[in-house]
This record gives C-alpha cells, structure tokens and sequence, in this order.
C-alpha cells in the first residue's frame, strides 16, 4: 500500500503570468521521475495538492488537458501562504504534487451532446481544462455544440488570452468573452457573466452546463439555466472548500455526509439541492 | 477464551516483562492528570483511575505527527518518509469506551480510495489490553452507545478489578498469544469469574446517564435549519476542548515545520474553530459557532451514521465533564430526540 501523503517531486518548467496585477499565475510542471509523470493520469475538473517545502500543501485545480503529454499545468492566484510561496518561486525550483484527486467533470455524459460551459474569474482554470480537452481533435466529434461563457472583471483579468485568441478563431465553439464594466478600448462584450448567459441563451435540448465561479456568480446563474430549461441533473457545479488531505481525512471540507474531496469537487445541481446549504 | 488471575502487587512485574517485547502504553499520573504515555524507567503504570483525562487516541493519532522531512540541498529536493511505527506495541488499561472509539476510527482511517497509513500500520502492530470500568462516572453514556463498563470490543485482552487482584480475560487470539507468553499467570477460579460478573453487573447499572440516540439521525436530516441550534451554541466559547479531548474526533490540520530539514507534520484540530474552514478568498461557509457546533453533533450523530452506519461517539462523557461552560451532549441529543419537526 503507497502512502498518500507522500508528493511526487515536480520541476516549474514555464512560469507565465496571466493578469496585469501579476498576481495570477500558470505553473507548469514536470515531473522529476518520469513514471511517475505517466502513471499521473488525470480527468477534466480533478485536482491536485501542490507543495512547497517549507511553506506548505494547498489544493489547486488541473488547468492542463489530460491530452496534454508530458507536463501539468496550474493556474494560480496568490492569497495564501503556499500560493505566495509558489508566485516566489522560480522557473526550475522543485516543489511537490500529489493527485490527481475529486471526481472529474462527467464526460461520459456530455459525450454526443451540446456542452454549456459557464465561468467566472480566476475559477475557469478546471474550465480551461475542460474547453481544451473538448476541442482537441481527437475528442471534438464526441461531443456536439460548445457554448463557452467568460467572464472576468476587467480585460487585464482576463486569464488565457493566448487561448481565448486562438478558440476566437475557430469556429467550432461559441466563444463569449465578457467583462463587468465598460472598459475604453474593450470591443468584447460588457456585463455580468449571468446577463450574458441569458443573452446568448445556449438552447437546453440535449444539452449538459458545466459551471464554476465565485458564488455570486454560481447565485444568479441558476435561475438563468433554470429559465432556459436545463433541468438541476444536467447542470454541474465545481465546488470549492478549504482542504487540507484531500483524501477525505482531514475533516474539514465536508457538506453534509459528502467531502467535497473526494465526493466532489464537480455535483450535480440536483445533488446539491439535497446536500445542506453549507458551502 | 482463557481466564487468569494476577496479584496486584504482581502486576508491575507483568509489565516490566511486556516492554521486553513491546512499547507499552499506559495511564500514568502526573499532577493529578491521567493520561496515556510509554512506560519507561521510573514511570509507574496508574490504573487506579475513573477514566484518563485524555483519551489514547494519540496512541495511533498522536497530537503532532510528521509525515514526512525534507531537505533541500545540492542534489535537489529530498524527501524521507517518517517512520511509520512497525514495532510491536501494547496499549494497556484502555475503558471499554475508548477501546470501542477505535473500532470506529479504523472504520474512518481504513475507508476510501487512500489508506491513512500513519493510522493504521500503528493500530495493525498494537494488542489492545483493556482496563473494565467499575465505576463509571455521572457523565458516562456507554450504555446508550452500543458499549458498557465491561464490553470487550476493539480489545484484544480485558483485564478486571475484582478487589484484591485482577481477572484477565483473552478476547482474541492476539490475547491469548500474549498470555502465553507468562506461564506464571494462575487459571482463575470460578469463584473470580462470578465476582467479575457481578462488578460487571454493578457497573451496568451504575451508568444512570441514558440518551436516545435511536432516531436522531433521521430527525438531524430534517432539522439542518432548525431554531434549536441558535439556541444551543449561545453559551459555546468554541475553546474547542471537546473536540481535542473526544476520543473520536480526528480532524487535523497539515502543515510545513521549518527545523533541521523541514518537516511536513499533521496536528490535531477542531471544527470549534473558525479558521477550520475559512476559505482563502475570506469566505467562511460555517462564519459562527451555531454553525460550528451543528457540525459537531451533525458529524456525530448523522453523517457518520450515514458513511459508517453508527454514531461517531461512544459515550465517555469526557466533552460533558470539561466543557468550561457545561454545555452537555446528553441533553442536545435529547433536545434534538424531543424536538417536534415539520
């Protein structure tokens, strides 16, 4: 039996800000032993504990696509003492990850049919994940129209732009970028990520919305997907909790009998209706 | 099952012998407190106790653990996994209610996809020799939880005060092992066993404390917007020594100590605490202790039940009797089995 709680060691191969205050950040990594870089097989919306010895283990969401060989990635904002500690680092400093943990978005049961993704601020990370993943070439058939909602306070925190750019281009997905207030120079669209979902009004039939983002955003995008007939099953939440194991030990993430480690972090809308209102 | 008898001025003997072979953990004194530590020169084993003032979780869960130390050096990032205990170990002089809490927490430990092996390779290596309760204190709710004063389970070995010596009784095969090991020990009487019986009987009786914690599972399904729990946390400090001093409770919290090559250690924690689950971005989805202590008892009393199919306490009354306001969890399960519910 492998103890858990044991990191595999990760060298930060590329550091790439993504925000002009600079304080969010993708990392990405590569694994120091290279089996241990192919046994870390991971799904869209998993995440992982990230180390920095000496300052700490937090819980980060997978940003790469599992199609994505050879290095993972992690979008990360700066609020805590790891997350410091990891803006401190630089290119080539080895930190420590464990994973992949949580539950995954259900692909199984978005293949063949219309994908609504839906997301807000710096939580599209997992999002980020789940856009590629669905666009590689190898996956796109497998699933059918792609509706993508982002949306960022201003252009400067808008995370991806290299990605943004490029699925700009394309012209299989419906790509809507958005920013809370006019900004000068902003062509984009302007408002909050709910009004524009209302507004783009991504058809319900046989479709499956996946969504993340800051609570009030999570608030008032319900009633929107509830008005355009999403029933609370196809709808899917990432949830965030403070963690510490993430092997469902801790104590500390649970909502109700669930952990949202290890239970979680994606439910359906219609398992959180019956989970208490605690998270 | 065999059945033997020591004096107890002989028993210092036994024990000197078990350390040949093992670490033994027993209830020591010291100013007036009686807690589980290693027996070692000049410690003297304390049984003649009500129940210790902390609970021998720390046995297998101790307070502060390292996972792992790592050192950073010339050649990269080195990590050395602590030792995780492989020696043999006896945790002697155990109530039935504590040895009961590890029948649980192997249950919790030993669940899921991961494996917390810290717990359980500790656990796997100990012979657990119980101590029977004779006299169960005012706060003791054994009985209403699947235990009582002489119950033998998660034991390996229980050894009874019947007065002037002590009866031991082998409940497993693990037990009957370690009593092979003193040929010196006499077979007792019948006369020794009858006594237990009726100290068994007696201390049955003797725990007066009764809670219902039939149905309060899926009455706490219903009541998670119940009024009731702004009443019962007004008077809560939320010092948390409830939870530090269960021996259930098990939430730790992880984190990196700087010393001689950094260390990764886990530390108990409580869900008392409002920092136990505020979120970086400063939300807090549990903000008061009306919050803080609905977890407690939900935790205990309904999601266990729900994962592991029982309640996650096992009566010893220690929250009851060091609450420094007195809040008692006898009288919130009642108020919670008496409560009438939409």
């Amino acid at each position: 039996m492998s103890n858990p709680y044991i990191p595999n060691l990760a060298i930060i191969r590329k550091i790439t800000t993504e925000n002009e205050v600079n304080d969010i950040k993708t990392f990405e990594l590569v694994f120091q032993d290279p089996e241990a870089m192919k046994k870390f097989k991971y799904r869209c919306g998993q995440f992982a504990e990230i180390s920095v010895f000496g300052a700490g283990e937090c819980p980060l969401g997978i940003a790469s696509s599992p199609m994505d060989e050879g290095y993972i990635q992690f979008t990360i904002k700066k609020v805590g003492v790891v997350t410091t500690a990891l803006h401190n680092c630089e290119e080539g400093t080895v930190i420590g990850v464990r994973g992949p943990y949580g539950n995954g978005f259900p692909l199984e049961r978005m293949e063949g049919r219309n994908v609504v993704i839906v997301g807000g601020g710096f939580a599209f990370t997992t999002l980020r994940s789940l856009t590629k993943f669905i666009l590689h070439e190898v996956n796109r058939d497998r699933f059918r129209d792609l509706t993508v909602i982002y949306g960022a306070r201003n252009p400067g925190e808008l995370a991806y732009k290299y990605d943004l750019e490029a699925w700009g281009k394309r012209d299989d997905i419906n790509l809507n970028v958005t920013i809370d207030r006019v900004v000068p120079g902003w062509t984009g669209l302007v408002g909050f990520v709910p009004a524009v979902l209302k507004e783009t009004a991504p058809s319900s039939e046989n479709a499956i919305a996946i969504v993340c983002g800051p609570p009030i955003m999570i608030k008032f995008t319900m009633p929107v997907l509830n008005e355009l007939g999403f029933p609370p099953e196809e709808v899917f939440l990432s949830l965030e909790m403070r963690m510490k194991c993430g092997i469902g030990k801790c104590g500390r993430c649970n909502i109700g009998d669930k952990f949202v480690c290890k239970d979680g972090p994606v439910f359906a809308y219609k398992e959180l209706e019956m989970m208490p209102k605690e998270y | 099952m065999k059945w033997k008898v020591i004096e107890k001025s002989k028993f210092p003997i036994l024990l000197g012998e078990l350390t040949e072979e093992h670490d033994v953990f027993v209830p020591v004194k010291e100013k007036n407190i009686v807690f589980f530590e290693r027996l070692s020169l000049g410690r003297e084993a304390y049984l003649d106790f009500r129940n210790t003032k902390k609970p021998p979780k720390e046995v297998f869960f101790p307070q502060t653990e390292t996972l792992f130390i790592h050192r950073i050096g010339k050649k990269g990032v080195e990590i050395e996994e602590a030792l995780i205990v492989k020696g043999k170990r006896v945790l002697l002089g155990v109530r039935p209610c504590d040895a009961r809490s590890f029948v649980l927490l192997d249950k919790f430990f030993s669940s899921g996809e991961h494996k917390d092996l810290y717990y359980l390779e500790k656990r796997k290596n100990t012979t657990m020799f119980g101590l029977a309760c004779n006299h169960p204190l005012s706060t003791c709710f054994c009985t209403s939880l699947g235990g009582s004063p002489f119950g033998k389970e998660g034991m390996d070995l229980l050894l009874q005060d019947i007065n002037d010596k002590y009866l031991i009784e082998t409940v497993t095969e693990r037990g009957e092992k370690l009593v092979e090991k003193f040929p010196w020990l006499k077979d007792a009487e019948k006369a020794d066993i009858e006594k237990a019986k009726k100290l068994s009987e007696e201390a049955e009786t003797a725990v007066r404390s009764k809670v219902s914690v039939k149905g309060v599972s899926q009455k706490l399904d219903r009541m998670f917007d119940d009024p009731l729990w702004d009443q019962i946390y007004q008077k809560c400090l939320g010092c948390g020594i409830c939870t530090f001093l269960c021996p259930t409770c098990c939430c730790f919290d992880v984190l990196d100590e700087e010393g001689d090559g950094g260390k990764r250690v886990r530390i108990w924690d409580s869900c008392q605490f409002s920092c136990f689950t505020l979120q970086g971005s400063g939300y807090n989805p549990r903000p008061s202790g009306k919050e803080r202590m609905r977890q407690r008892i939900m935790h205990k009393f309904s999601y266990f039940v729900k994962n592991f199919g029982e309640s996650f306490c096992v009566g010893c009354g220690r929250c009851v009797r060091e609450c420094p306001v007195n809040l008692d969890i006898r009288e919130i399960t009642k108020a919670i089995s008496t409560r009438q519910v939409k």
